[in-house]
């Protein structure tokens, strides 16, 4: 098929062969994001969380007025919920994944450092790691003789904990290539711990850090009674029971308390991300409503084009042209002009993503996505074209014999 | 004349369905999701105390320890117990208070109610009249009530509601958290949005519902609930001494004189704490308005500005796509512009009714763009986010549609019809 007739007609027709190149450059670009966009999000909702997430169940209650016995109380509860059939472990932790709300520390590798290297949550408790399921991957948990009272430690420094478990994400950080065990980190200069375990992943309760600081987590060995949730590890098809023992037996015990959450850490993480799940939709339905009306406006001017040449095509018919030469001439000037507004398109969706990298925390758009987005919008083109170019095609050469 | 050339406009629309339908679609579709997502922008950042937030000023210093300490920084975002306490005391501004947030648990004296947390701020006095906060019924509690942590309560109207049926509770008792509170006030509806006076606490949506003074809090030892920033460790069982910030001061300036002389108080104070050896850093002071200070925290969550950027592109995308269907339509009707032209139309004439139609299409995109924008906000609102429930379209917004429609349509048309405006009337016939 020989191009330079269709370029001599699209001379013609300048403006609105611009346009359409336009429209297809700029639906190329948007989409071309918007798809990474999604990609991003869905990446972001599949984050790890380290813990046995499917296994776990969250009950917080809180204490109604003031409560001296809250310490024994305490000790009254975790044996209730140790006792209800299909409870693998319990324990009474300050926070937990998803739930947003976190206990965040500044972290120094020196004493006399001023500025700290960055800031990590901080998980306690007791059992943390065998109740929410985090991995260890060098060194132990904490020994019985290394839990601090969370009371003691936030009066006086030197009744802090000496000892801290990190995950390997933060020790790659704060140390490239070595191994942490052994290490000292500080959350103050009076504070020294030192690194006696690395779980390969824990992530933390908020993201308001960004998504690289998602695994700067430490757990450290501190006990406390009043605040935080009750934890309980049970078979992932015994959750829902576990729930509705776990909230009797704590009401039997004392009915005077309110019953903030009891949730497994399933609904925890549905609940965390919707925000994430609503704008993927919102993005899907742009996608859709982008390419359709790309795409009805192809259909709609090269219906103008077909009508506007009836004659032309008339003409080219009586002299010879096949149906196939005819439907051959708009699917190529349709090609044409997808080339052009594709490749005019990719530059627009790196200087949009650009724009998003500087606004948001997002990576470079991949180099496949280029590709993708074009064959798309050619597909999508042709599509469009089709019916006005089998309209073409199907004028008789008769046509050309007519005076209008 | 302006009626006839509607006729013609809507006459040559017929003539052409699917295309005219094509048009309006594009560009109802283009109209209703810059409607949605820029009503969410407009009404997430609004004022939230219009007419009175230019008075409202948000007072920072800085009162850390050198450690950490960077010469531009910002201070932090809070005030600690004892500098709170110090500036509220000073009384230098027309009015003052500082609060924070909290929650306490609520027992019904019904026996069908079970006890359950509520949103409580603790503050001082001037809270009600500096933010002109509306009654239902009672009043808000005064300085001496501060001073003395008397056991006053004011509560929301949908706490009145859920306990005393919306009936007149002055007077009443509020069991909190085990302690007996008297109810002296109950707030009409009254929301302020963005919870521009803390913001640490969920940005948009329902206000407190118990309103306690803050010594009272304090006494209580009423659960706090918010931010808090420390500088050192140690020392953090006492909320009051503690190197933390945790409460939020507003000030009242209501001119500009009033505003130099509070900040260069702020530095003054400053200067004196450091003199004392409280504080370690050079006086950095901020004193921001209600608008700057929702501004410098970025209030509009990243998201729905990114919707609307994504809506604006999608919009031009339809705008592009009806100025090429338009073009190519105009550009067809070239043998009847050709013949008016020859029967002595003006070229302005002719100008003037292919931009009526373009209107047209643009009305009846802008009713489109009107349904569509409300079935986005109903979607809007069915949204996790804290802000969903207010998205509603408000009288200013639905002119701005309007408005956005029909301009958008007129610059969509404005090429086309100059280009067909401009087609020699000779050269036609000639062709015909």
């Amino acid at each position: 098929m020989d191009i330079l007739p269709i370029l001599a007609t699209l001379r013609r027709h300048k403006i609105t062969a611009l346009l359409i190149v336009l429209e297809i450059a700029l639906t190329c670009a948007i989409v071309c994001n918007a798809v990474f966009l999604i990609a991003q999000r869905l990446h972001r909702m599949d984050m790890p969380s380290g813990v046995a997430e499917h296994e776990l169940v969250q009950i917080q209650v809180v204490d109604i007025g003031d409560r001296p016995d809250a310490k024994a109380r305490g000790e009254e509860d975790l044996a209730a919920l140790r006792a209800i059939p299909g409870v693998k472990s319990v324990a009474r932790i300050n926070q937990l994944p998803f739930t947003d709300s976190s206990w965040n520390n500044s972290i120094f590798l020196s004493p006399t450092q001023t500025q700290p290297t960055l800031n990590a949550t901080m998980y306690f408790g007791i059992d943390v790691l065998k109740t929410l399921g985090a991995q260890l991957i060098a060194g132990r948990d904490f020994n019985a003789s290394e839990y601090a009272e969370y009371r003691d430690a936030i009066r006086d420094p030197k009744l802090t904990p000496h000892v801290i478990i990190i995950t390997q994400a933060l020790a790659q950080k704060l140390w490239p290539g070595e191994s942490a065990l052994g290490k000292t980190i500080y959350f103050d200069p009076q504070t020294p711990l030192r690194v006696i375990g690395v779980v390969a992943g824990l992530i933390r309760p908020s993201l308001s850090e960004g998504e690289h600081a998602a695994q700067w987590s430490t757990v450290v060995p501190l006990r406390f009674s009043g605040g935080g949730s009750y934890v309980l590890r049970t078979d992932p098809g015994q959750r829902e029971r576990v729930i509705r023992a776990a909230v009797t037996a704590l009401k039997t015990l004392d009915p005077k308390r309110i019953f903030r959450q009891q949730r497994t850490l399933d609904d925890a993480r549905a609940e965390f991300f919707q925000g994430d799940r609503a704008m993927t939709g919102l993005l899907v339905g742009v996608i859709v409503a982008l390419l359709l009306v790309t795409g009805l406006g192809i259909v709609g001017l090269a219906s103008f084009w077909v009508a506007q040449r009836r004659r032309t095509i008339g003409v080219r018919r009586a002299l010879g042209a096949t149906r196939a030469n005819i439907l051959h001439y708009f699917q190529t000037e349709n090609f044409l002009l997808a080339t052009i507004g594709i490749a005019l398109g990719m530059v627009l969706a790196y200087g949009i993503n650009l724009v998003l990298m500087l606004h948001y925390e997002l990576p470079r758009l991949p180099w496949f996505y280029f590709p993708a987005g074009a064959i798309a919008l050619w597909l999508i083109g042709q599509a469009a074209v089709l019916g006005p170019a089998l309209r073409a095609a199907a004028v008789p050469p008769v046509v050309a014999t007519r005076t209008v | 004349m302006f009626a006839y050339y509607i006729d013609l406009a809507v006459r040559s629309l017929k003539r052409n369905k699917a295309l005219t339908a094509l048009m309006v679609l594009a560009i109802a579709l283009g109209i209703g999701a810059s409607m949605t997502t820029l009503t969410v922008l407009h009404v997430l950042s609004g004022d939230p105390l219009p007419g009175r937030s230019a008075h409202l000023f948000y007072p920072q210093i800085d009162p850390r320890d050198m450690n950490g300490y960077q010469p531009d920084g910002e201070p932090p975002g809070q005030v600690s117990w004892v500098d709170g306490t110090n500036l509220l005391r000073a009384k230098r501004a027309h009015r003052q208070a500082l609060m924070t947030g909290g929650q306490v648990p609520v027992q019904p004296a019904q026996a069908n109610l079970d006890p359950f947390y509520v949103d409580a701020r603790y503050t001082t006095a001037d809270f009600f009249p500096m933010f002109d906060t509306p009654f239902e019924y009672g009043r808000p509690w005064t300085e001496a009530e501060d001073e003395a942590a008397a056991r006053v309560a004011v509560i929301s109207s949908s706490l009145n509601r859920k306990l005393f049926g919306g009936k007149n509770s002055v007077g009443q008792v509020l069991r909190a958290d085990d302690v007996d509170l008297r109810i002296i006030g109950v707030l009409a509806d009254w929301r302020p949005n963005p919870h521009f006076y803390d913001l640490y606490l969920g940005r948009y949506g329902e206000n407190e519902d118990v309103f306690v003074p803050l010594s009272t809090s304090q006494d209580l030892k009423y659960a706090h609930s918010g931010s808090v920033d420390c500088w050192s460790s140690g020392g953090q069982e006492n909320m009051k001494t503690a190197p933390c910030t945790w409460l939020q001061l507003w000030v009242q300036l209501d001119t500009p004189a009033e505003f130099e002389s509070y900040k260069s108080f702020l530095i003054h104070y400053s200067q004196e704490q450091k003199a004392l050896g409280r504080f370690q850093r050079p006086p950095n002071v901020r004193l921001r308005d209600v608008m700057q200070w929702l501004g410098y925290n970025h209030v509009v969550p990243a998201d729905v500005r990114l919707q609307a950027w994504l809506a604006f592109g999608f919009l031009l995308v339809c705008l592009v796509n009806t100025v090429g269907l338009m073009l190519a339509k105009f550009l067809r009707r070239g043998g009847e512009i050709g013949v008016r032209r020859a029967l002595g139309a003006a070229r302005r004439a002719v100008f003037e009714q292919l931009l009526i139609e373009a209107g047209i299409v643009g009305l009846a995109g802008g009713i489109g763009g009107l349904l569509l924008a409300v079935l986005g906000l109903w979607l809007v609102r069915q949204q996790p986010a804290d802000y969903a429930k207010l998205a509603h379209l408000d009288p200013m917004m639905l002119g701005v549609t309007f408005a956005l429609a029909i301009g958008a349509s007129l610059l969509a048309g404005l090429l086309p019809a100059w280009r067909a405006c401009r087609i020699a009337p000779a050269l036609q016939l000639k062709g015909n």
